[in-house]
Protein backbone atom coordinates (compact mmCIF):
# COMPACT_ATOMS: atom_id res chain seq x y z
CA UNK A 1 0.00 0.00 0.00
CA UNK A 2 2.47 2.77 1.07
CA UNK A 3 5.16 1.57 -1.46
CA UNK A 4 2.79 1.82 -4.29
CA UNK A 5 1.67 5.16 -3.04
CA UNK A 6 5.11 6.29 -3.03
CA UNK A 7 5.79 4.92 -7.31
CA UNK A 8 2.76 6.90 -8.05
CA UNK A 9 4.40 9.95 -6.67
CA UNK A 10 7.48 9.21 -8.04
CA UNK A 11 5.85 8.64 -11.26
CA UNK A 12 4.24 11.96 -11.18
CA UNK A 13 7.45 13.57 -10.12
CA UNK A 14 8.88 11.87 -13.25
CA UNK A 15 5.64 13.04 -15.48
CA UNK A 16 5.88 16.68 -14.03
CA UNK A 17 10.05 17.21 -14.71
CA UNK A 18 9.32 15.43 -18.49
CA UNK A 19 7.09 18.32 -19.31
CA UNK A 20 8.37 21.05 -17.61
CA UNK A 21 11.69 19.93 -19.79
CA UNK A 22 9.61 20.19 -22.78
CA UNK A 23 8.33 23.38 -22.24
CA UNK A 24 11.72 25.12 -21.56
CA UNK A 25 13.34 22.74 -23.91
CA UNK A 26 10.53 22.90 -26.82
CA UNK A 27 11.92 24.26 -30.73
CA UNK A 28 10.52 27.73 -30.93
CA UNK A 29 11.39 28.34 -34.37
CA UNK A 30 7.66 29.52 -35.80
CA UNK A 31 6.04 26.56 -34.08
CA UNK A 32 2.36 26.87 -32.90
CA UNK A 33 2.45 30.76 -34.12
CA UNK A 34 -0.45 32.53 -35.09
CA UNK A 35 -2.58 35.64 -36.03
CA UNK A 36 -5.84 35.87 -35.94
CA UNK A 37 -8.30 38.22 -38.21
CA UNK A 38 -11.77 38.76 -37.18
CA UNK A 39 -14.32 40.79 -39.01
CA UNK A 40 -16.37 41.43 -42.01
CA UNK A 41 -18.03 38.29 -43.47
CA UNK A 42 -18.17 39.78 -47.00
CA UNK A 43 -13.87 39.53 -46.41
CA UNK A 44 -13.37 36.05 -45.04
CA UNK A 45 -13.86 33.93 -47.82
CA UNK A 46 -10.42 36.05 -49.33
CA UNK A 47 -8.43 36.07 -46.02
CA UNK A 48 -9.39 32.44 -45.27
CA UNK A 49 -7.85 31.46 -48.75
CA UNK A 50 -4.76 33.72 -48.57
CA UNK A 51 -4.01 32.05 -44.68
CA UNK A 52 -4.46 29.13 -45.96
CA UNK A 53 -2.04 29.30 -48.60
CA UNK A 54 0.46 31.08 -46.39
CA UNK A 55 0.23 28.46 -43.49
CA UNK A 56 0.90 25.99 -46.28
CA UNK A 57 4.39 28.32 -47.39
CA UNK A 58 4.96 28.65 -43.98
CA UNK A 59 5.39 25.65 -41.77
CA UNK A 60 3.66 26.33 -38.25
CA UNK A 61 2.08 29.46 -38.90
CA UNK A 62 -1.39 29.71 -38.44
CA UNK A 63 -4.35 32.49 -39.80
CA UNK A 64 -7.59 31.97 -37.66
CA UNK A 65 -10.15 33.94 -39.30
CA UNK A 66 -13.54 34.29 -38.19
CA UNK A 67 -16.60 36.25 -39.22
CA UNK A 68 -18.73 38.62 -37.05
CA UNK A 69 -19.17 41.98 -39.22
CA UNK A 70 -17.22 44.81 -39.76
CA UNK A 71 -18.01 46.38 -36.42
CA UNK A 72 -16.78 43.27 -35.09
CA UNK A 73 -13.78 43.64 -36.65
CA UNK A 74 -13.16 47.28 -35.93
CA UNK A 75 -14.00 47.09 -32.70
CA UNK A 76 -11.75 44.24 -31.78
CA UNK A 77 -8.39 45.52 -33.10
CA UNK A 78 -9.39 48.83 -31.14
CA UNK A 79 -9.24 46.71 -28.65
CA UNK A 80 -6.21 45.13 -29.55
CA UNK A 81 -7.40 41.59 -29.12
CA UNK A 82 -6.72 40.57 -32.23
CA UNK A 83 -3.98 40.86 -34.93
CA UNK A 84 -6.18 42.00 -37.96
CA UNK A 85 -9.81 43.20 -38.67
CA UNK A 86 -11.46 42.85 -41.41
CA UNK A 87 -13.73 45.67 -42.16
CA UNK A 88 -15.89 46.38 -45.61
CA UNK A 89 -15.84 50.02 -44.49
CA UNK A 90 -13.32 52.51 -43.57
CA UNK A 91 -12.92 52.88 -39.78
CA UNK A 92 -14.03 56.54 -40.49
CA UNK A 93 -17.31 55.89 -41.89
CA UNK A 94 -17.93 53.23 -37.98
CA UNK A 95 -19.56 55.62 -34.94
CA UNK A 96 -17.24 54.60 -31.69
CA UNK A 97 -13.93 53.62 -33.41
CA UNK A 98 -10.97 55.93 -33.29
CA UNK A 99 -9.27 55.57 -37.21
CA UNK A 100 -6.46 57.38 -36.06
CA UNK A 101 -5.53 54.88 -33.83
CA UNK A 102 -5.68 52.26 -36.66
CA UNK A 103 -3.34 51.56 -39.59
CA UNK A 104 -5.80 51.11 -42.98
CA UNK A 105 -4.55 48.12 -45.57
CA UNK A 106 -6.61 47.81 -48.17
CA UNK A 107 -6.70 43.99 -49.95
CA UNK A 108 -9.20 44.46 -52.73
CA UNK A 109 -12.25 45.81 -54.04
CA UNK A 110 -15.75 44.28 -54.42
CA UNK A 111 -18.58 45.94 -56.62
CA UNK A 112 -22.37 46.16 -55.11
CA UNK A 113 -25.18 45.40 -57.68
CA UNK A 114 -28.57 45.84 -57.66
CA UNK A 115 -30.73 42.74 -58.09
CA UNK A 116 -34.36 42.12 -58.82
CA UNK A 117 -36.71 39.25 -59.00
CA UNK A 118 -37.24 38.02 -62.82
CA UNK A 119 -40.77 39.04 -62.50
CA UNK A 120 -40.82 42.49 -61.98
CA UNK A 121 -39.53 42.84 -66.26
CA UNK A 122 -36.78 45.31 -65.37
CA UNK A 123 -33.46 45.49 -66.87
CA UNK A 124 -32.10 49.16 -66.80
CA UNK A 125 -32.91 51.67 -63.63
CA UNK A 126 -31.98 55.15 -63.49
CA UNK A 127 -30.02 56.30 -60.91
CA UNK A 128 -33.11 58.81 -59.57
CA UNK A 129 -35.51 56.15 -60.20
CA UNK A 130 -33.41 54.01 -57.92
CA UNK A 131 -33.48 56.63 -55.07
CA UNK A 132 -37.14 57.07 -55.76
CA UNK A 133 -37.67 53.14 -54.80
CA UNK A 134 -35.86 52.93 -52.09
CA UNK A 135 -36.93 55.70 -50.53
CA UNK A 136 -40.23 54.12 -50.66
CA UNK A 137 -41.37 56.91 -53.37
CA UNK A 138 -42.18 54.28 -55.75
CA UNK A 139 -43.91 51.17 -55.13
CA UNK A 140 -44.76 49.81 -58.09
CA UNK A 141 -42.60 48.05 -60.78
CA UNK A 142 -45.27 49.61 -63.80
CA UNK A 143 -43.72 53.24 -62.73
CA UNK A 144 -40.19 52.65 -64.03
CA UNK A 145 -41.53 50.75 -67.05
CA UNK A 146 -42.28 46.71 -65.45
CA UNK A 147 -45.02 45.00 -64.94
CA UNK A 148 -47.98 45.84 -62.50
CA UNK A 149 -45.97 44.34 -59.37
CA UNK A 150 -45.45 45.61 -55.79
CA UNK A 151 -42.25 46.18 -54.99
CA UNK A 152 -40.32 44.56 -51.85
CA UNK A 153 -37.25 45.63 -50.92
CA UNK A 154 -34.70 43.78 -49.38
CA UNK A 155 -32.07 45.58 -47.55
CA UNK A 156 -29.25 44.37 -45.39
CA UNK A 157 -28.94 44.70 -41.83
CA UNK A 158 -28.27 48.16 -40.73
CA UNK A 159 -25.07 48.81 -39.92
CA UNK A 160 -24.07 46.22 -42.73
CA UNK A 161 -20.80 47.32 -44.52
CA UNK A 162 -22.66 46.62 -48.27
CA UNK A 163 -25.55 48.61 -47.29
CA UNK A 164 -23.33 51.56 -46.28
CA UNK A 165 -21.70 51.28 -49.30
CA UNK A 166 -25.26 50.98 -51.22
CA UNK A 167 -26.84 54.18 -49.56
CA UNK A 168 -23.83 56.34 -50.06
CA UNK A 169 -22.65 55.10 -53.40
CA UNK A 170 -26.00 54.57 -55.61
CA UNK A 171 -29.14 56.26 -53.29
CA UNK A 172 -26.37 59.29 -53.10
CA UNK A 173 -26.22 59.01 -48.90
CA UNK A 174 -30.60 59.60 -48.87
CA UNK A 175 -31.62 56.66 -46.57
CA UNK A 176 -33.32 53.57 -47.50
CA UNK A 177 -36.93 53.19 -46.16
CA UNK A 178 -37.82 50.56 -43.31
CA UNK A 179 -38.22 47.74 -44.90
CA UNK A 180 -37.11 44.16 -44.58
CA UNK A 181 -33.62 43.11 -43.46
CA UNK A 182 -31.52 40.39 -44.23
CA UNK A 183 -27.82 40.17 -42.91
CA UNK A 184 -26.11 37.63 -45.38
CA UNK A 185 -25.74 38.72 -49.02
CA UNK A 186 -26.51 34.48 -49.59
CA UNK A 187 -30.12 35.06 -47.76
CA UNK A 188 -30.56 38.30 -50.00
CA UNK A 189 -30.27 36.73 -53.33
CA UNK A 190 -32.33 33.87 -52.30
CA UNK A 191 -35.23 35.60 -51.07
CA UNK A 192 -34.67 38.32 -54.02
CA UNK A 193 -35.14 34.91 -56.35
CA UNK A 194 -38.14 33.50 -54.72
CA UNK A 195 -40.21 36.81 -54.48
CA UNK A 196 -41.89 38.47 -56.90
CA UNK A 197 -40.95 41.91 -57.15
CA UNK A 198 -38.26 41.91 -54.76
CA UNK A 199 -35.36 43.81 -54.96
CA UNK A 200 -31.87 43.88 -52.88
CA UNK A 201 -28.35 44.41 -53.38
CA UNK A 202 -25.18 42.09 -53.37
CA UNK A 203 -21.51 41.85 -54.23
CA UNK A 204 -20.64 41.16 -57.85
CA UNK A 205 -19.46 37.67 -56.84
CA UNK A 206 -23.40 36.87 -55.50
CA UNK A 207 -24.55 37.67 -59.07
CA UNK A 208 -26.04 34.61 -61.14
CA UNK A 209 -28.88 33.46 -63.26
CA UNK A 210 -31.56 33.29 -60.41
CA UNK A 211 -32.11 36.99 -60.01
CA UNK A 212 -31.52 40.12 -62.71
CA UNK A 213 -29.09 42.02 -62.44
CA UNK A 214 -29.94 45.39 -63.40
CA UNK A 215 -27.84 48.28 -65.18
CA UNK A 216 -27.61 51.63 -63.67
CA UNK A 217 -27.93 54.91 -65.77
CA UNK A 218 -27.04 52.07 -68.41
CA UNK A 219 -23.81 51.08 -67.10
CA UNK A 220 -23.43 47.26 -66.67
CA UNK A 221 -22.00 46.22 -63.02
CA UNK A 222 -18.61 44.67 -64.46
CA UNK A 223 -15.41 44.95 -63.08
CA UNK A 224 -13.67 47.00 -66.28
CA UNK A 225 -16.49 49.55 -65.02
CA UNK A 226 -15.54 49.29 -61.61
CA UNK A 227 -11.78 49.64 -62.25
CA UNK A 228 -12.53 53.65 -64.07
CA UNK A 229 -15.25 54.17 -61.72
CA UNK A 230 -17.97 54.29 -64.33
CA UNK A 231 -19.59 52.18 -62.05
CA UNK A 232 -19.93 53.61 -59.04
CA UNK A 233 -20.90 51.20 -56.29
CA UNK A 234 -17.92 49.53 -54.99
CA UNK A 235 -15.54 49.87 -51.59
CA UNK A 236 -12.85 48.66 -50.48
CA UNK A 237 -11.83 45.75 -48.37
CA UNK A 238 -9.68 46.65 -45.44
CA UNK A 239 -7.44 44.54 -42.95
CA UNK A 240 -7.19 47.34 -40.16
CA UNK A 241 -3.95 46.47 -38.05
CA UNK A 242 -2.58 48.23 -35.33
CA UNK A 243 -0.42 50.98 -35.88
CA UNK A 244 2.65 49.18 -35.46
CA UNK A 245 2.18 45.38 -36.04
CA UNK A 246 4.10 42.59 -35.50
CA UNK A 247 6.45 41.01 -38.09
CA UNK A 248 3.91 38.11 -38.63
CA UNK A 249 0.87 40.30 -39.48
CA UNK A 250 3.09 42.20 -41.57
CA UNK A 251 4.32 39.52 -43.44
CA UNK A 252 0.74 38.06 -43.79
CA UNK A 253 -0.68 41.78 -45.13
CA UNK A 254 2.40 41.89 -47.79
CA UNK A 255 1.68 38.61 -48.61
CA UNK A 256 -2.19 39.06 -49.70
CA UNK A 257 -0.96 42.20 -51.32
CA UNK A 258 1.77 40.68 -53.12
CA UNK A 259 0.90 39.76 -57.27
CA UNK A 260 0.34 36.31 -56.38
CA UNK A 261 -2.43 36.50 -54.13
CA UNK A 262 -3.57 39.85 -56.23
CA UNK A 263 -3.66 38.07 -59.68
CA UNK A 264 -5.16 35.07 -58.96
CA UNK A 265 -7.16 34.54 -55.62
CA UNK A 266 -8.34 37.63 -55.09
CA UNK A 267 -10.11 37.32 -59.50
CA UNK A 268 -10.92 34.04 -58.46
CA UNK A 269 -13.01 34.53 -55.23
CA UNK A 270 -15.09 37.24 -57.09
CA UNK A 271 -13.06 40.14 -55.84
CA UNK A 272 -11.53 43.19 -57.84
CA UNK A 273 -7.93 43.50 -57.49
CA UNK A 274 -6.90 46.76 -55.80
CA UNK A 275 -3.74 46.72 -58.35
CA UNK A 276 -6.22 47.21 -60.92
CA UNK A 277 -8.01 49.86 -59.29
CA UNK A 278 -7.91 53.21 -62.40
CA UNK A 279 -9.05 55.63 -59.56
CA UNK A 280 -8.59 55.61 -55.35
CA UNK A 281 -11.19 56.64 -53.40
CA UNK A 282 -10.32 58.45 -49.54
CA UNK A 283 -12.35 57.86 -46.52
CA UNK A 284 -14.71 60.85 -47.31
CA UNK A 285 -15.08 59.34 -51.22
CA UNK A 286 -13.29 61.97 -52.85
CA UNK A 287 -12.05 60.33 -56.03
CA UNK A 288 -8.47 60.79 -57.79
CA UNK A 289 -6.96 59.15 -60.68
CA UNK A 290 -4.42 56.46 -60.45
CA UNK A 291 -1.25 56.91 -62.74
CA UNK B 1 -7.72 1.30 24.29
CA UNK B 2 -6.07 4.04 22.81
CA UNK B 3 -6.02 2.97 19.24
CA UNK B 4 -10.05 2.72 19.50
CA UNK B 5 -9.72 6.17 20.75
CA UNK B 6 -7.82 7.32 18.02
CA UNK B 7 -10.38 5.99 15.45
CA UNK B 8 -12.92 7.45 17.20
CA UNK B 9 -11.37 10.82 17.17
CA UNK B 10 -10.07 10.94 13.64
CA UNK B 11 -12.35 11.02 10.77
CA UNK B 12 -13.50 8.15 8.91
CA UNK B 13 -12.28 7.80 4.97
CA UNK B 14 -16.05 7.99 4.50
CA UNK B 15 -16.90 11.15 6.21
CA UNK B 16 -14.03 12.61 4.57
CA UNK B 17 -14.96 11.19 1.20
CA UNK B 18 -18.58 12.36 2.16
CA UNK B 19 -16.96 16.37 3.05
CA UNK B 20 -14.90 16.01 -0.27
CA UNK B 21 -18.25 15.30 -2.47
CA UNK B 22 -20.30 18.41 -0.43
CA UNK B 23 -17.65 20.93 -1.25
CA UNK B 24 -17.40 19.59 -5.24
CA UNK B 25 -21.27 20.16 -5.55
CA UNK B 26 -21.70 23.10 -3.66
CA UNK B 27 -18.98 24.47 -5.69
CA UNK B 28 -20.36 23.34 -8.48
CA UNK B 29 -23.16 25.59 -7.41
CA UNK B 30 -21.42 28.64 -6.70
CA UNK B 31 -19.98 28.66 -9.81
CA UNK B 32 -23.54 28.40 -11.88
CA UNK B 33 -25.08 31.16 -9.29
CA UNK B 34 -21.81 33.17 -10.34
CA UNK B 35 -22.26 33.02 -13.82
CA UNK B 36 -25.93 33.49 -13.50
CA UNK B 37 -24.57 36.81 -11.61
CA UNK B 38 -22.61 37.86 -14.34
CA UNK B 39 -24.61 37.34 -16.90
CA UNK B 40 -27.56 39.26 -15.15
CA UNK B 41 -24.86 42.15 -14.18
CA UNK B 42 -23.38 42.27 -17.75
CA UNK B 43 -26.45 42.40 -19.43
CA UNK B 44 -27.25 45.35 -17.48
CA UNK B 45 -24.83 47.45 -17.36
CA UNK B 46 -24.83 47.50 -20.81
CA UNK B 47 -28.27 47.75 -21.42
CA UNK B 48 -28.32 50.03 -18.59
CA UNK B 49 -26.05 52.37 -20.24
CA UNK B 50 -28.24 53.67 -23.12
CA UNK B 51 -30.43 55.34 -20.32
CA UNK B 52 -27.63 56.84 -18.50
CA UNK B 53 -24.88 57.42 -20.51
CA UNK B 54 -26.46 57.93 -23.38
CA UNK B 55 -29.51 59.44 -21.83
CA UNK B 56 -32.15 57.83 -23.73
CA UNK B 57 -35.78 58.33 -22.44
CA UNK B 58 -36.87 54.84 -21.07
CA UNK B 59 -40.09 55.75 -22.09
CA UNK B 60 -39.44 56.78 -25.89
CA UNK B 61 -37.56 53.62 -25.88
CA UNK B 62 -40.26 51.75 -24.99
CA UNK B 63 -43.21 53.30 -27.10
CA UNK B 64 -41.09 54.68 -30.08
CA UNK B 65 -41.61 53.24 -33.44
CA UNK B 66 -38.70 54.43 -35.45
CA UNK B 67 -35.46 52.13 -35.00
CA UNK B 68 -31.72 53.56 -36.47
CA UNK B 69 -29.55 53.76 -33.42
CA UNK B 70 -26.79 55.15 -35.22
CA UNK B 71 -29.04 58.48 -37.22
CA UNK B 72 -31.69 60.77 -35.27
CA UNK B 73 -35.32 60.40 -35.57
CA UNK B 74 -37.63 63.02 -36.17
CA UNK B 75 -37.99 64.22 -32.56
CA UNK B 76 -34.19 64.76 -32.36
CA UNK B 77 -33.17 62.31 -30.33
CA UNK B 78 -31.48 58.64 -31.78
CA UNK B 79 -33.52 56.60 -32.95
CA UNK B 80 -34.08 53.69 -30.52
CA UNK B 81 -37.64 53.04 -30.34
CA UNK B 82 -37.96 49.72 -29.30
CA UNK B 83 -42.01 49.30 -29.84
CA UNK B 84 -42.00 47.37 -33.35
CA UNK B 85 -39.67 44.81 -31.80
CA UNK B 86 -41.35 44.31 -28.52
CA UNK B 87 -44.82 44.06 -30.23
CA UNK B 88 -43.15 42.05 -33.08
CA UNK B 89 -42.05 39.45 -29.93
CA UNK B 90 -44.86 39.89 -28.01
CA UNK B 91 -47.34 39.04 -31.32
CA UNK B 92 -45.69 36.25 -32.60
CA UNK B 93 -45.16 34.41 -28.71
CA UNK B 94 -49.19 34.92 -28.58
CA UNK B 95 -50.28 33.84 -31.66
CA UNK B 96 -48.06 30.82 -31.69
CA UNK B 97 -49.04 29.64 -28.02
CA UNK B 98 -53.02 30.30 -29.43
CA UNK B 99 -52.21 28.20 -32.14
CA UNK B 100 -50.49 25.80 -30.83
CA UNK B 101 -52.18 24.45 -27.58
CA UNK B 102 -55.46 23.04 -28.79
CA UNK B 103 -53.19 20.49 -30.71
CA UNK B 104 -50.77 19.81 -28.06
CA UNK B 105 -53.79 19.17 -25.44
CA UNK B 106 -55.24 16.94 -28.20
CA UNK B 107 -52.38 15.20 -28.62
CA UNK B 108 -51.51 14.75 -25.34
CA UNK B 109 -54.81 13.72 -24.06
CA UNK B 110 -54.61 11.00 -26.96
CA UNK B 111 -51.36 10.03 -25.98
CA UNK B 112 -52.28 9.49 -22.54
CA UNK B 113 -56.21 8.90 -22.36
CA UNK B 114 -56.93 7.48 -25.23
CA UNK B 115 -54.30 5.42 -26.71
CA UNK B 116 -51.60 5.27 -23.84
CA UNK B 117 -49.85 2.13 -25.40
CA UNK B 118 -49.54 3.62 -28.61
CA UNK B 119 -49.03 7.18 -27.19
CA UNK B 120 -46.04 5.75 -24.89
CA UNK B 121 -44.65 3.73 -27.82
CA UNK B 122 -44.97 6.53 -31.23
CA UNK B 123 -46.29 9.64 -30.81
CA UNK B 124 -43.93 10.54 -27.85
CA UNK B 125 -40.68 9.47 -29.07
CA UNK B 126 -41.77 11.36 -32.89
CA UNK B 127 -42.98 14.32 -30.74
CA UNK B 128 -39.58 14.56 -28.57
CA UNK B 129 -37.82 14.15 -32.07
CA UNK B 130 -38.71 17.14 -32.90
CA UNK B 131 -37.37 19.11 -29.96
CA UNK B 132 -34.28 17.64 -31.17
CA UNK B 133 -34.18 19.55 -34.72
CA UNK B 134 -32.26 22.45 -35.08
CA UNK B 135 -33.83 25.48 -35.13
CA UNK B 136 -31.48 26.74 -38.56
CA UNK B 137 -33.78 23.62 -40.46
CA UNK B 138 -37.45 24.79 -39.19
CA UNK B 139 -35.87 27.90 -40.60
CA UNK B 140 -35.03 26.85 -44.14
CA UNK B 141 -38.20 24.72 -43.94
CA UNK B 142 -39.97 28.21 -43.14
CA UNK B 143 -38.18 30.02 -45.82
CA UNK B 144 -38.73 27.63 -48.58
CA UNK B 145 -42.28 26.15 -47.76
CA UNK B 146 -43.75 28.33 -45.62
CA UNK B 147 -43.26 31.97 -46.88
CA UNK B 148 -44.27 31.14 -50.40
CA UNK B 149 -47.64 29.22 -49.19
CA UNK B 150 -48.42 32.35 -46.64
CA UNK B 151 -47.37 34.62 -50.03
CA UNK B 152 -50.24 32.33 -52.33
CA UNK B 153 -52.61 32.20 -49.92
CA UNK B 154 -53.01 35.43 -47.52
CA UNK B 155 -50.77 37.50 -49.61
CA UNK B 156 -48.40 39.60 -48.78
CA UNK B 157 -44.69 39.19 -49.50
CA UNK B 158 -44.83 35.89 -47.49
CA UNK B 159 -42.73 37.38 -44.71
CA UNK B 160 -44.65 38.46 -41.69
CA UNK B 161 -45.97 37.25 -38.12
CA UNK B 162 -47.96 34.68 -39.84
CA UNK B 163 -45.18 33.00 -41.16
CA UNK B 164 -43.03 33.43 -38.09
CA UNK B 165 -46.60 31.94 -36.42
CA UNK B 166 -46.29 28.91 -38.56
CA UNK B 167 -42.69 28.49 -37.60
CA UNK B 168 -42.58 28.30 -34.12
CA UNK B 169 -45.78 26.55 -33.85
CA UNK B 170 -44.30 23.43 -34.90
CA UNK B 171 -41.49 24.70 -32.95
CA UNK B 172 -42.88 25.19 -29.94
CA UNK B 173 -45.66 21.75 -30.13
CA UNK B 174 -43.77 19.01 -28.98
CA UNK B 175 -42.49 20.77 -25.97
CA UNK B 176 -46.47 21.65 -24.98
CA UNK B 177 -47.12 18.46 -25.96
CA UNK B 178 -44.59 16.65 -23.66
CA UNK B 179 -45.00 18.58 -20.53
CA UNK B 180 -49.09 18.74 -20.91
CA UNK B 181 -49.12 15.06 -21.23
CA UNK B 182 -47.01 14.96 -18.31
CA UNK B 183 -49.38 16.79 -16.27
CA UNK B 184 -52.13 14.44 -17.30
CA UNK B 185 -50.61 11.71 -16.24
CA UNK B 186 -49.76 12.97 -13.07
CA UNK B 187 -53.43 13.27 -12.49
CA UNK B 188 -54.24 10.39 -9.95
CA UNK B 189 -55.73 7.23 -10.97
CA UNK B 190 -58.44 7.06 -8.35
CA UNK B 191 -59.81 10.68 -10.06
CA UNK B 192 -60.55 8.58 -13.31
CA UNK B 193 -62.11 5.52 -11.18
CA UNK B 194 -64.62 7.55 -9.38
CA UNK B 195 -65.63 9.45 -12.58
CA UNK B 196 -66.49 6.31 -14.12
CA UNK B 197 -67.77 4.74 -11.29
CA UNK B 198 -70.20 7.85 -10.74
CA UNK B 199 -71.43 6.46 -15.09
CA UNK B 200 -69.48 9.29 -16.26
CA UNK B 201 -68.62 8.47 -20.00
CA UNK B 202 -64.48 8.53 -20.71
CA UNK B 203 -65.26 12.08 -22.84
CA UNK B 204 -67.20 13.08 -19.36
CA UNK B 205 -64.14 11.83 -17.51
CA UNK B 206 -61.44 13.28 -19.70
CA UNK B 207 -63.52 16.79 -20.03
CA UNK B 208 -65.01 17.25 -16.35
CA UNK B 209 -62.26 15.32 -14.43
CA UNK B 210 -59.21 15.10 -16.15
CA UNK B 211 -58.36 18.21 -17.67
CA UNK B 212 -59.79 19.96 -14.75
CA UNK B 213 -57.72 18.32 -12.38
CA UNK B 214 -54.39 19.09 -14.80
CA UNK B 215 -55.08 23.02 -15.57
CA UNK B 216 -52.02 24.33 -13.80
CA UNK B 217 -49.69 21.95 -15.38
CA UNK B 218 -50.95 22.39 -18.83
CA UNK B 219 -50.68 26.11 -17.75
CA UNK B 220 -46.81 25.65 -16.75
CA UNK B 221 -46.56 24.06 -19.97
CA UNK B 222 -48.05 26.28 -22.50
CA UNK B 223 -45.72 29.12 -20.41
CA UNK B 224 -43.02 26.84 -21.73
CA UNK B 225 -43.78 27.14 -24.65
CA UNK B 226 -44.42 30.71 -24.91
CA UNK B 227 -40.73 31.39 -23.06
CA UNK B 228 -39.20 29.15 -25.95
CA UNK B 229 -41.20 30.99 -28.71
CA UNK B 230 -40.30 34.31 -26.81
CA UNK B 231 -36.20 33.67 -27.27
CA UNK B 232 -36.02 31.74 -30.36
CA UNK B 233 -34.07 34.15 -32.90
CA UNK B 234 -32.92 32.32 -35.99
CA UNK B 235 -36.04 30.28 -37.35
CA UNK B 236 -38.47 33.70 -36.93
CA UNK B 237 -35.72 35.74 -38.20
CA UNK B 238 -35.12 33.92 -41.75
CA UNK B 239 -39.22 34.11 -41.92
CA UNK B 240 -40.33 37.24 -40.25
CA UNK B 241 -38.50 39.79 -42.72
CA UNK B 242 -36.81 42.01 -39.97
CA UNK B 243 -38.68 45.27 -40.93
CA UNK B 244 -38.57 46.97 -38.17
CA UNK B 245 -41.73 48.05 -38.45
CA UNK B 246 -45.10 48.15 -36.53
CA UNK B 247 -46.74 45.34 -38.16
CA UNK B 248 -50.42 46.76 -39.67
CA UNK B 249 -51.43 43.23 -40.52
CA UNK B 250 -50.34 39.52 -39.96
CA UNK B 251 -48.55 39.23 -43.34
CA UNK B 252 -46.72 42.66 -43.48
CA UNK B 253 -42.73 42.38 -42.50
CA UNK B 254 -42.04 42.58 -38.79
CA UNK B 255 -39.29 42.07 -36.52
CA UNK B 256 -38.99 40.44 -33.37
CA UNK B 257 -36.32 41.66 -30.37
CA UNK B 258 -34.03 38.60 -30.78
CA UNK B 259 -33.73 38.76 -34.78
CA UNK B 260 -32.67 42.59 -34.64
CA UNK B 261 -30.26 41.43 -31.88
CA UNK B 262 -28.70 38.23 -33.85
CA UNK B 263 -28.57 40.85 -37.06
CA UNK B 264 -27.18 43.88 -35.71
CA UNK B 265 -25.14 42.59 -32.92
CA UNK B 266 -21.92 41.94 -35.23
CA UNK B 267 -22.22 45.38 -36.63
CA UNK B 268 -21.58 47.62 -33.63
CA UNK B 269 -18.75 48.52 -31.90
CA UNK B 270 -19.16 47.99 -27.81
CA UNK B 271 -19.75 51.34 -26.00
CA UNK B 272 -21.09 52.87 -28.74
CA UNK B 273 -24.84 53.71 -29.00
CA UNK B 274 -25.89 51.48 -31.68
CA UNK B 275 -24.48 48.65 -29.19
CA UNK B 276 -25.35 50.13 -25.89
CA UNK B 277 -29.22 49.94 -27.73
CA UNK B 278 -29.18 46.24 -28.29
CA UNK B 279 -28.07 45.33 -25.01
CA UNK B 280 -31.12 47.16 -24.11
CA UNK B 281 -32.93 44.87 -26.19
CA UNK B 282 -31.01 41.90 -24.73
CA UNK B 283 -32.09 43.19 -21.29
CA UNK B 284 -36.02 43.04 -22.62
CA UNK B 285 -35.59 39.66 -22.95
CA UNK B 286 -33.84 38.38 -19.99
CA UNK B 287 -36.40 39.99 -17.94
CA UNK B 288 -39.37 38.84 -19.95
CA UNK B 289 -37.81 34.55 -19.32
CA UNK B 290 -37.52 36.03 -15.17
CA UNK B 291 -40.91 36.72 -16.36
CA UNK B 292 -42.31 33.50 -17.85
CA UNK B 293 -40.16 31.57 -14.61
CA UNK B 294 -41.76 33.28 -12.29
CA UNK B 295 -44.96 32.67 -13.64
CA UNK B 296 -44.21 29.24 -13.82
CA UNK B 297 -43.75 28.84 -10.47
CA UNK B 298 -46.27 30.98 -9.24
CA UNK B 299 -48.84 28.25 -11.50
CA UNK B 300 -46.33 25.46 -10.15
CA UNK B 301 -47.45 26.66 -6.16
CA UNK B 302 -51.04 27.60 -6.69
CA UNK B 303 -51.33 24.19 -8.26
CA UNK B 304 -50.43 22.80 -5.40
CA UNK B 305 -52.53 24.38 -3.19
CA UNK B 306 -55.35 23.32 -5.25
CA UNK B 307 -54.81 19.69 -5.32
CA UNK B 308 -53.77 19.81 -1.24
CA UNK B 309 -57.21 21.00 -0.78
Amino acid sequence: MKKSRVIQLLGLILIGVALGFGYTHRSQTNAGESITAVGSTALQPLVEAAGEQYSANHTGIFINVQGGGSGTGLSQIQSGAVAIGNSDIFAEEQAGIQASKLKDHRVAVVGIAPIVNAKAGVTNLTQQQLIKIFTGKITNWREVGGKNVPIVLINRAQGSGTRKTFESYALNGHKSAESQEQDSSGLARSIVSSTPGAISYVAFSYLDKSVTTVTMNGVRPTEANVRNNRWKIWSYEHLYTSKNPNQLTKNFINYVLSTAVQKKLVTQLGYISVHAMQVERSATGKITTVK
Amino acid sequence: MDKIRASLLKKSVASKIERRGKIISLSCLALIILVVFLIFYFVASRGLATFFQNHINLWSFLSGIQWNPGTLGTNGQPAVGALPMIVGSFLITICSALLATPFAIGTAVFMTEISPRRGARILRPVTELLVGIPSVVYGFIGLQVVVPFVRNTFGGSGYGILSGTFVLFVMILPTVTSMSADALNAVPRYYREASLALGATRWQTIYKVVLRAAIPGMLTAVVFGMARAFGEALAVQMVIGNATLLPHNLVSPASTLTSILTMGIGNTVMGSLQNNALWSLAMILLLMSLFFNLVIRYIGRKGKLNNER
